[in-house]
């Protein structure tokens, strides 16, 4: 069951980012890397925007990261979604994927509680029989 | 680049809340408002020979020349830079063509009348089309709520106050100049609305850490401004207003995804994107934020203008917060008078061209809140993303 109701929109899926929304389907957050210069990049591109280069890979990272930054939403854009406001949009620096940062909600978490550095991890989210988005909720001990 | 041309016309409609524009089409509005800016440079339409504009307008050149009888139709302009960062980018387009002997007579100009049209800076499914880059960059976006500027502007604010200590109050004080400017501006849409920072306090929350004082306007209007040579600006009816210096573009990576600046470095992170242009245009002058009179900033979110009061260099890099609270923004005794007529949180949100023609007013020598003999003149387009800016002198 998803934290949003089914009125969110969904990804558009590209052949660029494929890859990444099949391994959210398998409930694994997949990162492209350069295998030109073994960089990391997000959001999926064609080229590395550090050496140029066109050759990548798919790299299965931990789906820990950071609080890098964070808005809280009160007024939706779209009506459906004023049932569960307030709601957290966030920009998560993920640890093992340097330089990377994926925008995201902070799910099961008031607010208040919310510190930019604070760990997170990756829960999924199964918004439809095909469609899987990462989201993410604080790191416990 | 530098006085290779000068702004001789300006125009401006009525300005209403959004969706009250009735009495004609968005695209009639253009029109009139470009015939009245070439009438205010003491012109013809059949001086004009080119157009440009910024932020995929609707209301296409090529019509806009046919419809008004264009007699010599030899430039059109629309530059890439996204949303509200083209407004000075169109100016410069104008001057650029005019520099480089393409047109003699260009006219920049926006018109906006959002209840005929979708309400501008958000996205839905609907706009997604298919494999464009920009698709896969809102799939990234809209599933998680990332939908409007008003979202993506507040991650970078938020961010600003963990580095810095930035405070809402601070903002407050944005958004209070500014509606205290308006209300001596009768065009000005919150004319006759004071402001305290009770109010902003006070109000409701929008996207945290913005409520809804910190979000600029929704409004219908138009601009419009026309540009000649240096040598024919001398033969015009106004003082001319030279484009002293130019710049468009970005820092690395800020257009990356929606509402772009996500994925940018890490140190330009809470910044208004403007830091690389300002460089630029204080080497194109050759002089330094300490020269500048007056300013007119992007204000789409409170706390943006602080970035880009930053990144300019009008203050140090976190201090926009306490520059803003000390005053410096407020006409006439403040260190920066910015925004004199309100900007877009008070005045009209005519996607920042309207920055353009306070600017002109004020070196000009007939803004409202005139700044007492202002020569130079810093304007900013939309921060946050790709953008543009100008150094007006008179």
């Amino acid at each position: 069951m998803s934290w949003f109701p089914p009125e969110m929109p969904v990804p558009a899926v590209t052949p660029d980012t494929q890859p990444f929304w099949d391994a959210c389907r398998r409930h694994e957050l997949a990162i492209q890397r350069c295998t030109g210069c073994g960089a990391f990049r997000h959001i999926p591109t064609p080229v590395c925007w550090r050496c140029r280069s066109f050759a990548h890979e798919w790299v299965a990272v931990s789906g820990r990261g950071t609080l890098f930054t964070f808005g809280v939403v009160h007024r939706p854009q779209l009506p459906a979604l004023a049932s569960i406001v307030p709601f957290v949009v966030a920009l998560v620096a993920l640890d093992d994927a340097p330089g990377v940062r994926l925008v995201t909600n902070v799910v099961d978490a008031k607010p208040d509680e919310l510190r930019i550095g604070m760990p997170l991890e990756v829960v999924f989210d199964d918004v439809t029989p095909e469609v899987t988005v990462p989201r993410f909720r604080i790191r416990r001990a | 680049m530098k006085d290779a041309a000068a702004i001789v016309g300006i125009a401006e409609s009525e300005y209403t809340k959004w969706g009250q524009l009735s009495r004609c089409t968005e695209y009639q509005l253009a029109l009139e408002t470009i015939v009245k800016a070439v009438e205010d440079a003491g012109l013809g339409i059949d001086d004009v020979d080119g157009f440009a504009s910024f932020s995929n307008d609707r209301n296409e050149a090529a019509l806009v020349a046919t419809d008004l009888g264009v007699p010599r139709f030899l430039y059109a302009g629309m530059t890439w830079i996204v949303g509200g960062g083209g407004a000075c980018a169109a100016v410069a387009e104008a001057a650029m063509a005019i520099a480089c002997g393409l047109a003699s007579c260009v006219v920049v100009y926006r018109s906006i009348a959002m209840g005929q049209f979708q309400r501008f800076g958000r996205a839905l499914a609907g706009d997604v089309q298919g494999v464009r880059p920009q698709d896969a960059a809102l799939g990234f976006a809209l599933p998680f709520g990332l939908m409007n500027a008003t979202v993506g502007m507040a991650l970078i604010v938020r961010r600003h106050m963990h580095l810095y200590g930035t405070t809402t109050e601070q903002m407050g004080h944005v958004a209070v100049t500014f509606r205290d400017h308006a209300n001596r501006n009768p065009a000005a849409v919150m004319h006759g609305r004071p402001m305290t920072l009770a109010d902003h306090a006070a109000a409701r929350r929008i996207v945290e850490p913005f409520g809804l004082l910190d979000c600029c306007l929704e409004t219908d209007g138009a601009n419009a401004i026309v540009l000649v040579s240096p040598e024919r600006a001398r033969d015009c009816r106004r003082r001319p207003v030279y484009v002293m210096a130019a710049a468009q573009g970005s820092g690395p990576r800020f257009g990356a995804g929606a509402w772009a600046m996500q994925y940018g470095p890490e140190e330009d992170y809470a910044t208004g994107n403007t830091t690389p242009l300002a460089a630029e245009m204080w080497r194109q002058a050759g002089i330094g934020p300490r020269d500048v009179d007056c300013a007119q900033l992007y204000d789409h979110y409170t706390g943006m203008v602080l970035l880009q009061l930053e990144d300019m260099g009008f203050c140090a890099r976190g201090e926009g917060g306490p520059f803003a609270a000390s005053g410096a923004l407020a006409w006439p005794d403040g260190a920066l008078p910015t925004n004199t007529a309100g900007g877009s949180l008070s005045e009209a949100y005519i996607h920042g061209l309207n920055h353009v023609v306070e600017a002109v007013k004020q070196l000009r020598g007939t803004a409202v809140s005139q700044v007492p003999d202002a020569e130079i003149c810093a304007v900013a387009s939309g921060s946050g993303i790709p953008t543009s800016a100008l150094l007006l002198r008179r």
